[in-house]
């Protein structure tokens, strides 16, 4: 790993890092991905990947709910007519 | 004056039905033991205004003649838990000013009940360390030893419960995190099986992981507490039906497997290491069978699942719908400053670990092969358990550190060795008090912890409840 990898993680990531925080965060990341390495040597040729994946159903309709719209509402960073307002993105 | 040192929820239970105190008096005497020691521990992040209110309501039900396990009993609740209209931050600036907007289904069945809360309890942000120390609200100290953590990440509910400013709290569990807390604070600590226990209105850290669990003072406290929280939830798609999990049979003698080359290997406390084989003595008194058996050091595939988890499930705080926002020159912008300053350092350094292990070029050689490490344990748990019944390992490696102590974040990655097994085959785990060590005239907890099958909670507390009589004999 270099120094141009962490800042093209951190621009995946939309974290905002400053130089130091990068070169301290290489460090860390190369220490701790050379431990987890290791984990080459688990033998697994003969085992599938089992995710255990499956639809849980249910009827659908309409059971009421306890929550507070109003709550959610009211933590909008703005807002405008009860919707929330976002900068342009286009 | 009510002796909080020595009671348990079973007790309470007796004293409030028979009006020898009411739920007012006792949530009092917590308070009271609140405003006398959370300056200096900083385990609860607010304690709740309401308290005695929630008590006269409680004592309006017990006038009534109602009585449920928990009615009138005050809880600490971690704070990734949510309670409708109450704070909630993870220990973040993230969301320091967040207010939950509904109830997470265990606290919808304590409210149902009429249990207290307390206030809520200090944690690693959003439940990312092991010693509380990740908190963006400051550490939370050992009571045993104040210049000591308290473990992680529930280490405010641990130190709450150990130094009687609760009587049992909710944790939640995602790699050790209610064992590890509960082994350095001298609790008993339940990580109960994976999807036992609803995760509505529990913050995702890692959602195959995470469990909510209790942390108490007795076993049966434990029980208590996990029978009431349990069961299966439409709100929770990972829930498990009940009828899904074996019918308690007891048996005579129950086998006990040790995996002594973990036990034995570098990096474990030789005082550790000593408790652990006097506790293995008492239950080998007490006519258990001790068998070795082999398990491998599961830490290299736990974290990388836990940070590809973490990762993606961070994503969602963005400063756009919620949280702490920050005006930038766009909405690109918005996003990287709200992240880059409302996380904290371990919190940025593994969702970029995620990214990393995720990333197109890297997924087969880490998050792949991690998931079929996974399968490949869940086999080898599923062989051990039909020639053991339990599987016994100190809790933690070593005993409580320094604060500050460990400043490379690996070596506390290490100290997770025994507890992360638990999680990654999605099996119960139970930590519980089984001495002190010595250091510098100070009396550090030491914990032993015990894994059963898939819904084989009832094992837990069966050896819980066992092992607490042998240490009351010596």
């Amino acid at each position: 790993m270099n120094i141009k990898d962490v800042e093209a993680l951190a621009e995946l990531a939309k974290l905002e890092l400053s130089t130091e925080e990068k070169e301290s965060l290489l460090a860390d990341m190369e220490g701790i991905l050379s431990y987890v390495k290791q984990i080459e040597e688990v033998k697994t040729a003969d085992i599938e990947p089992d995710y255990k994946v499956y639809n849980v159903w249910r009827e659908d309709e309409l059971l009421p709910r306890d929550f507070s719209k109003e709550l959610i509402i009211e933590q909008f960073p703005t807002s405008q007519d009860g919707f929330l307002k976002v900068k342009k993105i286009l | 004056m009510i002796d909080l040192k020595s009671l348990t929820i079973a007790l309470a239970r007796k004293k409030l039905d028979s009006k020898e105190f009411s739920a007012v008096e006792l949530a009092s005497a917590y308070l009271e033991e609140i405003k006398k020691k959370n300056a200096e521990l900083n385990a609860y992040l607010e304690v709740y205004d309401d308290v005695l209110e929630q008590a006269k309501r409680a004592d309006d039900r017990i006038k009534k003649g109602e009585s449920h396990p928990m009615l009138g009993i005050p809880v600490a609740v971690k704070d990734n838990i949510l309670i409708e209209g109450k704070h909630i931050s993870s220990a973040s600036k993230m969301l320091q000013n967040y207010i939950s907007s509904y109830d997470a289904t265990v606290i919808r069945k304590l409210k149902k009940q009429g249990a207290i809360f307390l206030g809520r309890t200090n944690m690693d942000e959003f439940a990312l360390g092991g010693s509380t120390e990740n908190s963006a609200f400051g550490v939370t100290k050992n009571p045993h030893d104040t210049d000591r953590v308290p473990g992680g990440t529930s280490g405010g509910s641990a130190a709450a419960v150990a130094s009687s400013m609760a009587l049992a709290a909710l944790g939640s569990d995602t790699g050790g995190s209610i064992r590890l807390p509960s082994a350095f604070c001298g609790t008993i600590g339940l990580k109960p099986t994976y999807g036992r226990v609803s995760r509505s209105g529990l913050m995702s850290t890692a959602s195959s992981f995470d469990v909510i669990g209790p942390i108490t003072k007795t076993a049966e406290d434990a029980q208590i507490l996990f029978d009431v929280i349990k069961g299966e939830d439409v709100l929770d798609s990972t829930t498990i039906n009940e009828n899904a999990f074996p019918k308690n049979s007891s048996k005579k003698e129950l086998t006990i497997g040790v995996p002594w080359e973990l036990v034995n290997g570098e990096g474990v406390n030789p005082e550790v290491k000593e408790n652990f084989v006097q506790a293995l003595k008492k239950f080998e008194s007490l006519g258990l069978k001790v068998k070795d058996i082999k398990l491998p050091n599961s830490l290299a595939q736990y974290y990388i699942i836990n940070f590809a988890e973490v990762s993606t499930n961070l994503a969602r705080f963005d400063g756009v719908r919620y949280g702490l926002h920050k005006n930038g020159k766009s909405l690109w912008e918005d996003y990287k400053l709200a992240k880059g300053s409302g996380f904290g350092r371990e919190t940025r350094r593994r969702i970029l670990l995620g990214a990393y292990v995720l990333s197109a070029g890297y997924y087969d050689a880490y998050y792949g092969k991690a998931q079929k490490a996974r399968e490949a344990l869940r086999k080898e748990f599923k062989d051990k358990f039909s020639t053991v019944d339990l599987i016994l390992t100190p809790t933690s490696p070593i005993p409580a550190w320094k604060i500050g102590e460990k400043s490379n974040p690996l070596s506390m990655y290490l100290v997770d060795i025994f507890t992360v097994t638990a999680n990654i085959v999605g099996v119960p785990a139970m930590s519980l008090p089984s001495g002190f060590t010595e250091t510098e005239d100070k009396k550090l907890p030491l914990g032993i912890q015990f894994m059963a099958s898939h819904g084989r909670e009832d094992l837990l507390f069966e050896v819980g409840k066992k092992f607490e009589e042998a240490m009351k004999t010596k």
